[in-house]
């Protein structure tokens, strides 16, 4: 069989671009969940409220979608604190966080499907730019700007994000927090206030990720659930709480559908990315960038 | 002070009494009496389906309220009991056994799409009831229920009459191969298996076949795949968010087919038709109802105007062409036939429904042996001249020509599909 290098190129590029939007999604799951070990499972129901809200932002004032994302992620890095106080007094502080707070996050994304079927009702929803619709030629490839930008949005907050928790002083006592929180805690810092900004950090990133996915397709408000398992999956195949490990992750499957959906057939696409989280987990449990215990 | 706060209390319940007695006879002309008819369904009132069930929600409170304007059914009036299956099929048997055993209801219908109409088969099937199902494809071809009736005019074998008027268009036209291309879920796949029974029939090489998980988020790789293909036709079966996903895609690659379309569902709703714009322009697609002039039945713009000015502010499709015509006829249909029967005897109903050629405000529905329509007329329409950001244009005619079936033509195919 000949390989058509267009279609080979192409696939890759594809496959990267959808990674990227992948690590948006995955990206706040990879702080919460991989860092704080808190199972936000209404994740998903945040970005599909910052894809709401970026709908209102766009279709209101014709704000560029990605510039009302990062407009809108102070508003969510705020309702992440309230959340995690609510989560930590409720649950965490008791140490009824496994089953209870599971089920306190599970009741928070009915709430925030149910707030936008209410205010907006359950039409699908769009958002208009001039760029979406147009692709870019380089030689044999063709790149979309639908994709182009969510994935260069993505990976300048992934980057953002991994510089400010390896480099500040603020970042390194989240890592530490998820690391040694007695040990924290020692030296005299306050870990729920650490978990607290996290928490707000991983949510506010929820924000651009909702802007990316309205980007890329119509929304609806309890379409946030196609994505749970499959942002799961690339938090604990990139490592649980390592950034690069995350985008890396997103990249791989990203890759693995495209190439998939080119060669062998689209359906087979999510088996195959399963399939590799398992093999690399039976070979290398903590994930691909996750620490060795 | 106290006997001032009595008087005006006397006053307002005077006043309160005189308004029951204005109103009451308005609301319910034709005094009913008697416990209400129930008519029990589930409905896709949120998840994937949720736009459409909605908005057919709103069409079937039209109707409910329109009858009992009119004295209801044997003269008692009409209710409708109604639960979300958030369009997920696991929900929906729990949901008609509450209906049938819980809440006792008279009647049942069904909700909205293939995917949660089979699901109730079973159910309905022990209870012996009429079911009425609206826009399931070729739910019966199964379980070949005598009591089952779709309103749905996709014809007598509805996978492959669904699709008939698209191939015809590629036979007149001579093309030579087909990619077909469908979501792994109930509908897509009846879809496409009638869209492969009709590409065999004539002849045509399909080059390529395969489906994708509705989930999919970027459809650019599965268009290139096709595109390497290079196939005359595509046809694809898809859900709402796919076929935004696909018609981006396709006007960002330049899709070189020539006939691109057939069963994408969200196409017809007002808000997708908005965003997508001009990269509809070209497309040729299943439809139900157009406001073309070959499809001005009776009563259907009258229901139209009380369906965009009820569902306005509630965030369902504004026109409502596509579904909720059809689901106030699918209660017109049952209406009908419980008030000339005089009866609410399933097999009576059955009987009479099979026998009967409805007037509904979607024309003329008689049903054949298997309780699909008796003669298809699956519109196949052709998207044209759209312009940006125009709501309003949709609800011209001209922006969606009616090419097949011939008896309600109104135009004829712009050809190849990006001229």
């Amino acid at each position: 069989m000949s390989i058509d290098p267009s279609l080979l190129m192409n696939a890759v590029a594809a496959g990267i671009l959808l990674g990227g939007f992948y690590a948006a999604v995955a990206l706040g799951l990879s702080i919460t969940f991989g860092q704080l070990d808190v199972v936000n499972i209404a994740h998903p129901a945040f970005i599909v409220a910052g894809s709401y809200l970026v709908f209102a932002l766009n279709g209101g004032f014709g704000l560029d979608p990605v510039l009302a994302g990062i407009i809108l992620m102070p508003v969510f890095f705020v309702v992440g604190v309230l959340v995690y106080r609510v989560y930590y007094a409720a649950f965490e502080r008791t140490g009824r966080e496994s089953l209870a707070g599971l089920a306190f996050f599970f009741g928070l994304m009915f709430i925030i499907e149910v707030l936008f079927i209410l205010a907006y009702g359950v039409d699908y929803r769009l958002v208009e730019t001039d760029y979406i619709g147009k692709q870019i030629e380089i030689g044999l490839l063709g790149i979309p700007w639908r994709m182009l930008v969510p994935f260069c949005a993505a990976v300048v907050m992934t980057g953002g994000v991994y510089l400010f928790l390896s480099k500040t002083f603020l970042g390194r006592a989240i890592l530490a927090v998820s690391q040694d929180r007695l040990a924290l805690q020692l030296m005299g810092a306050d870990p729920i206030k650490i978990k607290q900004i996290a928490f707000g950090l991983g949510i506010a990133t929820a924000a651009l990720a909702g802007a990316l996915l309205i980007m890329i397709g119509p929304v609806e408000p309890t379409i946030g659930r196609l994505y749970i398992g499959r942002i799961f999956a690339i938090v604990v195949l990139g490592g649980m709480g390592s950034i690069p490990g995350t985008l890396i992750a997103a990249i791989i499957l990203g890759l693995a559908e495209s190439l998939v959906a080119t060669y062998i057939g689209p359906s087979w696409a999510p088996t195959v990315a399963f399939g590799i989280l398992l093999l690399t987990l039976a070979f290398r449990p903590s994930g691909l960038l996750g620490r060795q215990a | 002070m106290t006997s001032l706060f009595r008087i005006q209390r006397r006053l307002l319940l005077a006043l309160g009494l005189a308004a029951a007695l204005l109103v009451t006879p308005l609301t319910q002309a034709q005094a009913q009496s008697g416990d209400p008819i129930k008519i029990g369904f589930s409905m896709a009132l949120t998840g994937p389906l949720g736009a459409g069930g909605k908005s057919a929600l709103i069409a079937m409170q039209i109707w409910e309220k329109d009858t009992n304007a009119k004295g209801g059914l044997l003269g008692r009036p009409v209710q409708l009991v109604y639960y979300d299956d958030s369009t997920a099929p696991a929900k929906v048997p729990g949901i008609y056994t509450k209906l049938l055993n819980v809440d006792k209801v008279d009647l049942v219908v069904s909700s909205y799409g293939t995917d949660v109409i089979a699901p109730a088969m079973p159910i309905i099937m022990r209870s012996g009831k009429v079911f009425i199902s609206l826009f399931g494809l070729d739910v019966n071809s199964k379980f070949k229920y005598n009591r089952y009736f779709g309103i749905m005019p996709a014809g007598p074998d509805p996978a492959v009459d669904w699709s008939r008027g698209f191939f015809d268009l590629a036979k007149e036209k001579g093309l030579k191969t087909v990619a077909l291309a469908g979501a792994d879920a109930e509908f897509a796949q009846n879809a496409v298996k009638g869209a492969r029974k009709n590409a065999q029939n004539d002849g045509l090489d399909i080059v390529y076949d395969k489906s994708f998980p509705p989930s999919t988020a970027d459809f650019t790789p599965i268009l290139r795949a096709i595109q390497s293909t290079n196939p005359d036709i595509i046809y694809f079966g898809s859900y709402p968010p796919n076929s935004v996903g696909i018609i981006k895609a396709a006007n960002e690659l330049g899709l070189k087919a020539k006939l691109v379309g057939g069963g994408m569902v969200g196409l017809q709703f007002a808000s997708i038709m908005k965003n997508l714009g001009p990269g509809l322009n070209g497309i040729v697609n299943y439809d139900f109802w157009v406001p073309e002039p070959t499809l001005k039945f009776e009563g259907v713009e009258e229901f139209l105007g009380k369906y965009q000015a009820a569902a306005a502010g509630q965030g369902v499709d504004p026109l409502g062409h596509y579904l909720p015509p059809y689901a106030y006829a699918y209660l017109q249909v049952l209406g009908q036939a419980v008030e000339t029967t005089k009866s609410l005897d399933d097999a009576k109903l059955a009987e009479y429904i099979h026998a009967t050629t409805f007037n509904t405000v979607v024309g003329p529905v008689k049903f054949g042996a298997n309780g699909e329509w008796a003669q298809s007329r699956a519109l196949m329409v052709q998207f044209r001249g759209v312009q940006p950001n125009d709501l309003d244009q949709f609800s011209k005619s001209g922006t969606r020509v009616v090419l097949k079936p011939d008896s309600v033509k109104s135009g004829t195919i712009a050809f190849p599909y990006k001229q």
